[in-house]
This record gives C-alpha cells, structure tokens and sequence, in this order.
C-alpha cells in the first residue's frame, strides 16, 4: 500500500513539473506578445511586429508541449487519485470543468487564428485574437489556482457522512482567502519567467552580434518588464502568501523556515542551514535575528511557533525537502531583484548593451525562472503533505484501490520516457527558431 | 438534473467523437492513401487549424463527468487505467507528429512524424472503439470473485486481455473478440468520415480517389455494423429492451441509418460537404444508439452482486450540479461562438493556408 502510494505521488510531481514548464512561459510570453503587437499598432513601426511574429513561433512550440503534457495531469486525477476524485469531485470538479469550458475552448479556438490569420485578419482583428489567447490563459491560470487554493484552504465545503465533500458555496470558491495571493504571486512569477527568456535571447544576440537591432529591443522590454515582475513576486505577493501560510498552516511555515524552537522575544531569518531531522535543529546555522518575527508580524518580537510545538503526525513529509526548495525560491527571487535593477539602472543611462557582465548574466540566468518556478510550487505541495485537503483528507486516503504499483510503476518510467524525448525535442526545435532569428518584413 | 448534466455529457462526447474524428480519419488516411508531398500538404491542411480546438471538447467532457459524475469518473478512470494512459500517449505523438513535422525540412524528420500522425490515429480509432465496446460489454463491478466482492462495488479493474480474450469470461479484459470488433467498426467509420472531411476542405487531386474508397469502406462497416448487433444480441438481449420500452428512442438509430444508407450516393452529391455530413449522422447515431440502449446505465455491471453504475447513482450533489448549470450555459453559448467565428475564418477549401510552416 505505501509502495503503491509512492509510484502514484511519483508519477504526478514528475508529469506535473514538466507541465508546468511550459505553460509558465506560455502565460507570460502571451502577455509580452500582445504588448509588442500594441507597439506595432500605435508606433506603426514594423520592428514590434516582426518581434512579435518571432515569440509567437516560440510560443506556439511551446503552446504545443503544454496541451500535450498538460491533458495527462487531468486524467491523472481519476486514474491515480480516484478516492480523492469521489469524495471531492463534486468541488474540485467544478472548478476544473470551468477550467475546460471557459479557458482551454478560449485559447485554442483563437490561437489558430492568431498563428495563421494575420492576413485574413488583418492586424487590429489578429490583435485581438492575440489577446484573447492571453486572456485564456490568464483565465486557465486562475482556475486551476483556485482548484489548488481549495486543496491548501478548504472551503464553501460540507462533509457528509459517507465522507464526500459536497459544494455548499459556489462564491467561496472564489473569495477563498488564499486564492488572490496566490494567483498574483503566481502571475507575477510566470512574467519573471518570459522577461527573463526574453532578454536572455536579446542577449545572445547581441553577444553573438546577430539580430542585433531585435537583440537590443529584447533585451529592453525584457529587463523592464523584468522588474516590474521580480519585486511584485517578493512584495506584495510573496509576503501574502507567506503570511496565509502562517495563519492557516502554522506547522508547514515553521518547517519552511527552518524554526524548530519557539523563540520568546522573535525568531530570527534563517539564511543557510541544513536541517537535522534527528536532533531537531539546524546544522551551520547562519541567522539574523528577529527579522523574521518583524515580516511576519511587523513586530520585532512577534512569536513564531518552531516545529518541536506540533505533533509529529502532522509535520509535513519531507521537511528537508521543503525548507530547500523555499530557500532556493526566495533565496533566486533576491538575485533576480539585484540582476534587473543594475540592468535598469543601466538601461536607466543608456549603457545596457556594451555593459557585457550584465548580457552575460541574463544569458546565464536563463533556466533560473524555471527552477525558482519550480520550487515555488514544491514548497506549496511539500507543504501541503500530509494532507490532500489540508486538515481533511490524507494523501494516503486518496490513492486509487484498484491500481497496483506495478502498473504506476509502468507508466511513470512511460512518461519518464516520453518526456525525455519531447523535452529533447523542444530543446532542438526552439534552438533551431532562436538561431534562424527574427526575419524583417521585406526580404 | 442528472438527466440534464447526463445528456450535455453525451452531446458533448458525440460532439468531440465526430470533430477529432475526422483528424483521427484524416490522419488514417495519411497513412494509407497519400502517396506524395502534395498530398500530404492537403490533409494536414484540411485539419491543422481545429484539431487542438477539436481536441478541448475531449478535456472538457472530461471535466465535466469528473464535475457531474465524480464517482462513476473516478471507479472508471482507475478501472481502464492502462488504456486510458495508452491513450494519452498516443494523443501526444499524434500532436508532435502534426505540429513538428513542418519545423524541419529534412525527408527522414518528415516521414518520421508522418508515420506518428498516421499510426497514432489509426490506434486511437481502434483504441476509441474499444472503449465504446467495454462500455455496452460492462464490467466486473467490484471485482467479484467466486460471488464475493474484492474491492467496494463501483470499483474494478481491467487487464488489457485474458488469455482467453471471450467477453463472457468472469475476469474480464479490454480487448476481446467483441470489444475488437467494435475497435474495428471505429477505424473504418472514422476513416470514412476523414475522408468526407479532406474532400470537403481541399481540392486534392486525391478526393476522386477518396470517394471510391468512402463506397467501399461503407459498405464494409454496414455488414460490420450487422454482424455486432447480431453477436451483441446474442450475448447480452437485455440492452434490445429499451427500445421495446420507449419507442420514441428508435429516432437514434434511425438517425445512424440515414447517414450509413445516405453515403452510398456519395457520388451523386453535388455539394463536398454532404459527405461529411452522412458520416457526422451516423457516428452521432450510433454513439447515442449504444449510449440509449444501456440506459440509465453508463457502464454495466457483469455480475448479479454489484448494480450498474447509472446517472442516479453517479451524480455529485444537487447544489454543486444546480450551480453549474448557470456557469455552464454562459460557456456554451461562448463556446458556439468561438466555433461559428473560427469556420467563418476558415471557411471553405483550405489547400493554400500552409500549415505547419510558421
Ligand atoms: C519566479 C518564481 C518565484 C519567485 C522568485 C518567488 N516565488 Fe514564491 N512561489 C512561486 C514562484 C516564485 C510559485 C511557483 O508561483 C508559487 C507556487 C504556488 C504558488 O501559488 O506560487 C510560489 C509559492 C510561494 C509560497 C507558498 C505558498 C503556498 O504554500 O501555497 C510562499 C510562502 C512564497 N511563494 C513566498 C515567496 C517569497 C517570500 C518570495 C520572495 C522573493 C518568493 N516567493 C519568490
Ligand atoms: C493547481 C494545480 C495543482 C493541483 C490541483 C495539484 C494537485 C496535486 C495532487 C492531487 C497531488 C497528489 C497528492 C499528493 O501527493 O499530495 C499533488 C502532488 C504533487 N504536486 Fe501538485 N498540484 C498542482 C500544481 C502543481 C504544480 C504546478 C507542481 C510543480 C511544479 C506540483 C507539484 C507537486 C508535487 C511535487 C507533488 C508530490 C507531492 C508529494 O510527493 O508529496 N503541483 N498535487
Ligand atoms: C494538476 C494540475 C493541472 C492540470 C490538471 C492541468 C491541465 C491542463 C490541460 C488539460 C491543458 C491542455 C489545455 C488545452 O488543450 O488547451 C493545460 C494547459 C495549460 N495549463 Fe495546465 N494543468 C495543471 C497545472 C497547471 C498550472 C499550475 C498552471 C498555471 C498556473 C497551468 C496553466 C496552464 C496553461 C496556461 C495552459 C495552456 C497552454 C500551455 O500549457 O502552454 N496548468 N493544463
């Protein structure tokens, strides 16, 4: 039984991060290309509009890997997680068939037309399907967040006595205290990803001192939209998040955050450390005092529960695990910030593109998004354990009965398989569009 | 309620049976009948802007049985676990092999991903078919062994095939010699239909040719189409009930036999839509044909212990379903719209609009 269980929380972490690869640029980038189009449609100067034409092949190969990998994360809720899809169906399925209906028939009924329409269209008309393949998007986002804001924070919910959660308050769904925070946060992260890849090929090339004229419009609109998103992840989005965290999942902050004592008079930050789940504590510890307490509470000596307060039934999983991956997002968000403000600064006094570190760092820093993406969301799933709705439901109760682990042991190396390849291939194929370049109107 | 949510689940399967269908078909076809590039072209064409469309209605049905019929969703996405996945892999070579196969023009990386599309569609007719098949067959609810239930009663689980591949066997698998057959009738309908489509949208120098293949596969799925219902009758006479019950249902295989006996003529039509048209009808009929004689059944149960699983049984509560039903007409209409803007745009033959070549 936990054998079975493993294969089945396996096989979802492995398929959903490799999913949500590709839709985090797909949210940001769709935002992007509409504003280039905008540029095109009051500048009438046809630069924005071939740069917009360039995102958009990278956008669709992208679109493509996100429909594909993302159709199995819906399956999977029946296939691997039939017990959770019983009792809950009547409300995360609300959420999730509202996904279907309002968002997916949205984006790709219009996104046909936005890659092959431009001339039937004409540009005010192909604007428009533009915007509202972002809209789309947007939305899908949304309510795929509240589906998981309800997993974090149940509520508008009644339990029966054969254990089935029934809807009794479709708008709670949507009031739910930790959705906003979070859709925001997540927003704000999925642009930090598509500035950062953006100026990242501005970058190149002008490094390579090829498209130079794309490379510099790159790597502008990249750094600028770049700030923008990088300090409204950590402030004010970030700072919410934590702060539901705290209030509803006191455990899962304290494990986050590396406390394992109380402190009386405020905790102190935790900068680096490794935990030691034997002797509860952290190894090489280096920490400032009661800052932690000050953001938390905005009072320096606010007392923050350590994890030793908590009952080992409801620690989180896998502590380590989750205080590494809050550590790296938080740790990349104060990076990226320090990054785009020297970028801008220097943008600021038109020294950007012979300021070589600076190309040279957002080239590098391109995966970095991803993983700080990535870990974002381990830290909220990690978080959540051990529980699939928080406080009432156990992960271990939601795992399909008649599935062995051979057969999820099965499909999984399948998908390992599979997404080798298709990762493979889109590596080559947007290689392959980057290094073909924007092409000109006229040629 | 569940009566409203129950028919707008089946509409919206037909409806994603007969759009995906047809690039299902069209990719059949691919494989089969399209000798050159030109050809290939014309198909990939004919479907390249609406399959993704095409294939939301399938995400969206899946939403909404996993919303209206959480139990039934959830006992039968674990019991067809293996062929459900199978299907989903197939799902994604056939949208790589469509969407990377223009990114490079190289010979070997084209007939690569033409050979994805086109077998991956031929698959998942079959697979489409088979599916349909476990769904009239039913299945051993609750896993009952030597008249004991294993697992809780809508629970079950299915192999791919016994060793004896018989739909009769207590230990039932997904494949056996009916639900094959009926995986058989899926890929010649859904061929039919792709080619109605390509002779539709294009002026290929292939629809002379792809209307003689229309007259000879119908003829094929008509006598397929006999012999099912005469093994199906054999054994398992209950479903034929229904109909005796309620005779307004006849209205749905009469349905299936316009569009099945309406295609003969198909080189008499004037119009290139029509064909398509004849095979829309018959695949509509023939899903709501098999879907009315189960019910209020959605899947079956094989043994005497366990009761079928029914749009009564299944139903998520009737709060959540109430609401949904306002959300969901707004969508509805949307989605009309979306669709009617997106044939408007690309209405007409489309050999010309280069798809895949971004
Ligand atoms: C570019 C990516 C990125 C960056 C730089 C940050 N985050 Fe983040 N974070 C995410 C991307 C992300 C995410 C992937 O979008 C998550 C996962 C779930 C969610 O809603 O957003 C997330 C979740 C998440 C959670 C967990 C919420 C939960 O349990 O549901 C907290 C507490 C924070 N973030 C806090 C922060 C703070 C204080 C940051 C300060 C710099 C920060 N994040 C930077
Ligand atoms: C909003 C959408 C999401 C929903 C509804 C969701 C739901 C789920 C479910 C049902 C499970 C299985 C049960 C469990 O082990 O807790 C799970 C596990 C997991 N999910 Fe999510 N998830 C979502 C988004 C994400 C994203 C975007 C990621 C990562 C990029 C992610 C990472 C994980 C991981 C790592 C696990 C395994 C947890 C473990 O092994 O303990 N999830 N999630
Ligand atoms: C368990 C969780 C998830 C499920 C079940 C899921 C399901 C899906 C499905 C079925 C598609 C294909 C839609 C189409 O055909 O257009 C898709 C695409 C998409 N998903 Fe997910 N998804 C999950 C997690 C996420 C998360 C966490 C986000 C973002 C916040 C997200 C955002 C998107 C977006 C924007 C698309 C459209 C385009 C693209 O993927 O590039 N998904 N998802």
């Amino acid at each position: 039984m936990e054998d079975m269980l493993f294969y089945d929380r396996m096989q979802f972490a492995f398929t959903i991060t490799f999913h949500y690869l590709f839709p985090q640029l797909t949210m940001g980038l769709s935002l992007m290309i509409v504003y280039f189009k905008w540029k095109f449609l009051k500048t009438d100067n046809s630069h924005y509009n071939d740069a917009a034409k360039f995102w958009m092949k990278i956008f669709a190969l992208n679109f493509a890997m996100g429909v594909v990998t993302g159709i199995p994360m819906e399956f999977q809720f029946g296939t691997n997680w039939a017990k959770f899809s019983e009792l809950t169906g009547g409300i995360i399925g609300q959420t999730l068939a509202m996904e279907g209906m309002f968002s997916f028939f949205l984006e790709s009924s219009f996104l046909g037309l936005f890659l092959f329409g431009e001339k039937l269209l004409g540009h005010k008309l192909h604007f428009i399907t533009g915007f509202l393949v972002f809209l789309g998007s947007w939305a899908s986002g949304f309510l795929i967040i509240a589906t998981h804001s309800w997993m974090q924070h149940p509520v508008g919910y009644e339990i029966l006595e054969n254990g089935k959660f029934v809807l009794n308050n479709f708008s709670a769904l949507f009031s739910n205290p930790w959705l906003w925070p979070s859709y925001l946060h997540n927003q704000a992260a999925s642009l930090v990803t598509s500035s950062f890849v953006v100026s990242a090929i501005g970058a190149f090339y002008l490094l390579n001192k090829k498209h130079a004229s794309f490379g510099r419009l790159f790597v502008k609109t990249g750094v600028v939209f770049g700030l923008i998103s990088t300090v409204i992840v950590a402030f004010p989005t970030g700072d919410l998040v934590a702060k539901n965290v705290v209030k509803h999942q006191p455990v899962t902050f304290a494990a986050m955050e590396g406390i394992f004592e109380t402190e009386d008079g405020g905790s102190e930050i935790v900068l680096i450390g490794q935990p030691n789940m034997l002797d509860k504590k952290l190894d090489n510890k280096i920490a400032v005092p009661n800052i932690l307490s000050f953001l938390t509470y905005q009072k320096w000596d606010a007392q923050i529960k350590g994890l030793n307060e908590f009952d080992k039934d409801i620690y989180p999983t896998n502590v380590p695990g989750l205080y590494y991956a809050y550590h790296i997002m938080v740790g990349l968000g104060t990076i990226f910030i320090g990054l785009m403000t020297f970028a801008n600064f220097q943008l600021f006094r038109r020294k950007l593109y012979e300021t070589k570190w600076i190309l040279w760092s957002l080239l590098f820093m391109l995966p970095f998004p991803y993983i700080a993406n990535t870990t974002g969301w381990y830290t909220a799933e990690l978080g959540r354990q051990p529980w699939l709705v928080y406080n009432l439901l156990r992960t271990s109760a939601g795992a399909s009965p008649t599935v062995s682990s051979g057969n999820t042991l099965f499909t999984l190396l399948g998908f390992i398989g599979l997404y080798l390849l298709l990762g493979l291939l889109f590596l080559i194929l947007a290689g392959k569009i980057i290094n073909q370049g924007p092409s000109t109107e006229n040629h | 309620m569940e009566l409203f949510w129950y028919i707008i689940l089946i509409m919206m399967l037909a409806i994603y049976v007969i759009l995906d269908g047809y690039d299902f078909g069209a990719g059949i076809i691919h494989l089969f009948f399209a000798k050159n590039e030109k050809d290939k072209k014309a198909i990939t064409n004919a479907i390249g802007p609406f399959w993704d469309a095409n294939e939301v209605w399938l995400i969206a049905s899946g939403g909404v049985l996993f919303f209206a019929f959480p139990t039934l969703y959830a006992s039968s996405f674990s019991g067809f676990y293996l062929p459900l996945m199978m299907i989903l892999w197939l799902l994604i070579f056939r949208a790589i092999g469509l969407e990377l196969r223009g990114q490079i023009h190289n010979h070997l990386w084209e007939s690569l991903w033409d050979k994805a599309f086109g077998i991956a569609s031929l698959l998942l007719a079959l697979f489409f078919g088979i599916a349909l098949g476990n769904i009239v067959r039913g299945v051993n609810l609750g896993m009952v062994t030597n008249g004991v239930s294993t697992q809780e009663a809508h629970y079950f689980f299915l192999p791919l095939w016994n060793p004896s591949f018989s739909p009769h066997a207590e230990h039932l698998g997904i494949i056996d010699w009916f639900t094959i057959l009926l995986g058989i009738i899926g890929v010649v309908a859904l061929t039919i239909h792709g080619a109605n489509w390509i002779i539709f949208k294009t002026n290929s120098e292939l629809n002379l040719k792809l209307k003689t293949v229309v007259y000879r596969l119908n003829l094929i799925l008509l006598l397929l189409v006999i012999i099912s219902i005469l093994i199906w009758h054999i054994i398992d006479p209950k479903p034929f009930r229904n109909f005796l019950d309620m005779p307004w249902l006849w209205i749905f295989p009469i349905i299936t036999i316009t569009g099945l006996t309406g295609l003969f003529r198909i080189n008499q039509f004037k119009k290139d839509g029509l064909g398509f048209l004849f095979s829309s009808l018959f695949l509509f009929g023939g899903i709501t044909t098999t879907v009315a004689s189960i019910f209020p059944a959605l899947l079956p149960s094989t043994n005497k212990i366990n009761p079928d699983l029914t749009l009564y049984n299944m139903a998520a509560d009737h709060y959540g379903l109430s609401v949904g039903m306002n959300w969901f007409i707004v969508a509805a209409i949307l989605v009309i719209i979306y669709f009617i803007i997106q044939y408007k745009v690309f209405k007409g033959k489309m050999d010309n609009i280069g798809y895949g070549e971004h």
